[in-house]
């Protein structure tokens, strides 16, 4: 059977048009733009209403994408390093916000790793987007902390410093939702961001994203070069919306011969299909992820896909016991005790 | 004759007279022995015998240890600024005994553990000796409390000598345990131990006492500036709060945690205030920006080293101009050494926070009643004006216990300001055919806004901090960054006008005008009536908020000479002025202190008139 045409709209009757942000300004080739074209294309086909989603950044070349897509979102560039603690306001103010957070390898690995790991250990419920080149991009090639030892730059020379692997941070800081990709594969950049969205918790996606002005030569690990030739994926991996019908007729997930493959059961009611390609890592185990990190590190492998995944536990706004209902929509009634209450109390301090 | 003599007729006169409810008794301990109770029983007590009291805790910072003393200041004329000296020691602490005698004037009164056996130094004051230690062990107390207890010993020493009736004692112990007979029960059996043995062994030689002053105190409250504060947040509909732990304003928050069923859903029992501990100061901003952005009220409570933190999200937050309320409650500079005191140190650094040119709304509370007030009002002018809003309370004001009037409750409604929901921001559009984030549609410099989760295509936009125009899109064109400077600047200005105004009390005749903020407030009115007396007359304005009301010049012109005393070492409200005008403030006598204790009215006499040549 021939291919479909592509849809026009999606089920809000939406031009993937509408999905975009104002024209990008980054370097032409920069792997962060096609990180936000994943974004347009996934929120597009899952006919998300953008009303719903907020973005929130850092600084940094990759902080700044937020402007090239969704631009009927509400949109908060904020400070360097402090993005996860804007999305904790932002989602306690409004839990039925999405929040999707873009930030950078020094955004989130230097200056901001205390809030990186902090929004995690709360279980912020937001897709926190990682856009890593291992470099520090806006302010001109000087080395990350996600630079492997090793790497050479122009300016800067050779680090001798071991990298730190945002992953495994991840996962020891509490994130229920740990991915690796490729901004070069886009197919499962737009999986693993689908089943981040319907993911109920922090959901962190690592994307190696190349910086083609800074570090892009063949031997950086972090250069299209590398990526394409080194990168090992886990799993061929299908995101299943409930009541779906996957319209690509290729993709016969039935077939899976059963124990190759594992299903996991999002909060929504979608399912993520994993089948295993080569190694077997069931993503359900902590200790299994962080020994597949452990490895990959030490024999400098590039594995991409969902490394970890845990079922959602309480969000930061359970844990504090917040009402339903959205903070910010409560009517004054709910917000100011009454004069009596008030009379009551101060004859407490009489 | 000689010495002896003097001291011996010193010690004659004072006893010959009698001095009612005019005195400041100074219990000196060691810190987290659980003097604390015991020191609130004492003010709890005098104030409920109607008695005009304030207690004051000059502590270290240290958990335990450490010498530290309480003041409590009885004054029948309402005074209740720290007094310059005490009359009567409690002297429980062996460490800072000789110290804590020495400092007493003729006449004074030490009360003394007996098992010291102490040696009597002075001869013109008035000693008494208590069993301290034999008195607990006999009372078979079990050994973890009996250090607190033992505090107990002297509520009923000072209760059989100074006269305060044992069933008062009672209720102020109920009352400070929360109505809790249990713990008030073990308490008040050692202080009543303590006062039979008083009144059978102690001879009354000194001439202070303590007598109901009925309806003194009727109606009135003892709270401290920061529970006042928490509360008033709390009626003022925050919704979010970040905060992470710092003398002296963690109190502030536990305020809130106490009174959270204030803000419980009363069918599900949920909170309509999450309050979140975060990692840090930064963190602590950086979640309430987020939450005003996204609609919320929001607010955080910190001090000195936290503000510091903070300077890059306020600044931010003032161009990106998102609500939120920001509480110092200051303390002496950098840490270590000495946080737990007062200052008044922080009001220049909070005025200008941020880089690039900003200048923060801050409110100055000066009672609190004023910190209950300035809970509920701050959030309004936060989301009315679009803005941080910084309040500075202090160590003195936050921390001790005030006597005051009941609260009064918000006399205007919760003001959201210009906040475009799904039906306003449809109606806006059809009245002007667009809406624009940044631009000053009503000449006021307030732009309206949105906030996330708004069903209406139009209704989101890009927030940055500097680089944008009035649509909120990317530009760095020089014309369209003045415009919007110019714009915040008419916001700020206007402010002027709206913000609570300086409060101000005049004499008759007065060529002398003092002008000062905060906590400054008791002691310089109790110094007006002195320095009244002596012949000075003043006139009093007491500033309320930065930027500053446009009658403070006016205030300034009036006088022959403006005396500015505050809590820091630069004169940091003075700065200010001399920042804001062109006129001559030659007049105009810079009296900084900064000392970190609260301020005495006998600094403010002495200094005004050392300037008068009085
Ligand atoms: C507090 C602060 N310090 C320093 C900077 C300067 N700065 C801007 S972006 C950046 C690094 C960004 O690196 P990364 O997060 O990796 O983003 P990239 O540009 O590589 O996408 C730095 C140090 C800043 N904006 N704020
Ligand atoms: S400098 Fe690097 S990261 Fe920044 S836009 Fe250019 S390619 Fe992208
Ligand atoms: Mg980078």
């Amino acid at each position: 059977m021939p291919p479909k045409a592509p849809a026009k709209t999606n089920a809000l009757g939406l031009t993937r048009e509408d999905y975009k942000g104002t024209k990008s300004t980054l370097c032409p080739g920069c792997g962060h733009d096609s990180i936000s074209n994943q974004i347009i294309s996934t929120t597009y086909d899952m006919g998300l209403d953008q009303h719903k989603l907020i973005k929130l950044s850092g600084i940094g070349c990759s902080s700044k994408t937020p402007a090239y897509f969704l631009g009927r979102a509400h949109a908060f560039n904020s400070v360097h390093g402090r993005m996860p603690s804007v999305a904790t306001g932002a989602t306690l103010a409004n839990r039925d916000l999405i929040a999707i957070g873009v930030s950078g390898d020094g955004d989130s690995g230097s200056i901001g790793m205390g809030q990186f790991k902090h929004v995690m250990r709360r279980n912020v419920p937001m897709v926190y987007i990682i856009e890593n080149n291992g470099v520090y991009g806006l302010t001109k090639g000087q080395f990350s902390a996600t630079s492997d030892a090793g790497q050479t730059l122009r300016y800067y020379g050779k680090n001798e410093l071991p990298a730190i692997d945002l992953c495994m941070e991840a996962i020891m800081g509490g994130a229920t939702f740990v991915a690796r990709s490729f901004s070069g594969n886009s197919k499962q950049v737009q999986t693993l961001l689908r089943a981040a969205l319907a993911h109920k918790g922090t959901a962190v996606v690592d994307i190696i994203s190349p910086c083609v002005t800074f570090n892009n030569t063949p031997t950086s690990n972090k250069s299209y070069d590398y990526g394409k030739a080194n990168e090992i994926p886990l799993h061929e991996i299908e995101l299943i919306p409930e009541g779906w019908v996957p319209d690509r007729e290729e993709i016969a997930i039935e077939d899976y011969p059963e124990g190759e493959v594992i299903s996991v059961r999002m909060h929504d009611g979608s399912f993520v299909r994993l089948k295993q390609a080569g190694r077997d890592h069931d993503p359900r185990s902590r200790i299994g992820a962080l020994t597949l990190l452990e490895n990959a590190q030490m024999e400098q492998l590039f594995i991409t896909g969902l490394l970890y995944y845990e079922e959602p536990r309480p969000t930061l706004a359970d844990t504090l016991r917040l009402v339903e209902a959205p903070l910010a929509h409560l009517p004054e009634e709910k917000l100011r005790p009454s004069k009596e209450t008030l009379a009551n109390l101060m004859t407490e301090f009489m | 004759m000689g010495v002896m003599d003097k001291e011996l007729e010193s010690k004659t006169s004072y006893s010959g007279k009698k001095i009612v409810n005019d005195f400041t008794l100074t219990a000196a301990t060691r810190n987290g022995t659980g003097s604390q109770t015991s020191n609130n029983v004492l003010v709890l007590s005098l104030f409920k015998m109607g008695i005009p009291v304030n207690g004051k805790n000059l502590f270290p910072s240290n958990i335990k240890g450490l010498p530290t003393w309480y003041t409590i200041r009885a004054s029948k004329d309402g005074y209740t600024a720290r007094p310059s000296s005490s009359e009567v020691a409690v002297v429980f602490n062996q460490d800072t005994a000789a110290e804590d005698i020495q400092k007493l004037p003729a006449g004074g009164v030490a009360i003394v553990p007996q098992e010291w056996h102490w040696t009597h130094s002075r001869e013109d004051i008035y000693y008494y000796e208590i069993p301290v230690d034999p008195m607990v062990k006999e009372a078979g107390i079990a050994s973890e409390l009996r250090e607190r207890v033992a505090n107990m010993v002297y509520v009923g020493a000072v209760a059989h000598l100074f006269s305060i009736p044992m069933d008062i004692i009672w209720q102020a112990l109920l009352t400070n345990f929360s109505g809790k007979e249990k713990p008030a029960k073990i308490n008040f059996d050692m202080v009543q131990r303590a006062y039979d043995w008083s009144v059978a062994n102690m001879v009354k030689q000194d001439g202070f006492s303590y007598e109901p002053m009925p309806g003194g105190n009727t109606g009135k409250i003892v709270i401290t500036g920061n529970e006042a504060a928490g509360i008033g947040t709390l009626f003022g509909g925050v919704q979010v709060v970040g905060w992470y732990p710092i003398t002296p304003s963690t109190s502030l928050i536990d305020a809130m945690f106490d009174h959270q069923a204030l803000r419980k859903d009363p069918e599900t029992g949920l909170n309509t205030v999450g309050i979140m501990q975060a990692e840090d100061e930064i963190a602590a901003i950086g979640t309430i920006v987020g939450a005003g952005w996204a609609g919320a009220r929001s607010m955080t409570a910190t001090s000195g080293p936290g503000i510091s933190l903070m300077a890059e999200f306020t600044g931010l937050a003032y161009y990106a101009e998102i609500p939120c309320v920001i509480w110092d409650v200051t303390r002496i500079g950098p840490s270590t050494g000495m946080p737990t005191r007062t200052s008044q140190g922080d009001l220049l650094f909070i005025h200008f926070l941020g880089h690039g040119d900003t200048r923060q709304i801050t409110l100055l509370p000066g009672s609190v009643a004023e910190c209950f007030e300035f809970g509920w009002r701050a959030l309004d002018v936060a989301e009315v004006c679009q803005t941080p809003v910084f309040v500075m309370s202090d160590l003195d004001l936050g921390m001790n216990n005030w006597v005051s009037e009941p609260f009064v409750y918000p006399d205007e409604p919760i003001n959201r300001g210009k906040t475009l929901n799904l039906e306003t921001l449809t109606q806006f559009i059809e009245e002007k055919g667009e809406w624009w984030r940044y631009k000053d549609y009503d000449g006021d410099g307030i732009p309206y806004r949105t906030v996330p989760g708004t069903d209406h295509p139009r209704a989101a936009y890009f927030t940055r901090g500097t680089g944008h125009n009035e649509k909120a899109g990317y530009s760095e064109r020089p014309e369209d960054w003045m415009n919007n400077l110019r714009r915040i600047e008419r916001k700020i200005n206007n402010t002027r006008k709206t913000l609570p105004q300086p409060v101000v009390k005049t004499m008759p005749g007065a060529k002398v005008g003092i002008l000062s903020f905060g906590s400054n407030d008791p002691a310089i009115l109790e110094a007006r009536d002195r320095l009244a007396a002596e012949g000075i007359a003043t006139d009093y304005m007491r500033v309320r908020a930065l930027p500053l009301s446009e009658s403070v010049m006016e205030f300034i012109r009036k006088y022959e000479r403006v005396y500015l005393p505050e809590n820091n070492f630069d004169g940091q409200l003075a700065q200010i002025i001399r920042l804001e005008t062109s006129e001559s403030t030659q007049h105009m006598v810079s009296l900084p202190l900064g000392d970190g204790l609260p301020m005495t009215a006998a600094w403010v006499v002495e200094n005004i008139k050392k300037h008068e040549g009085k």
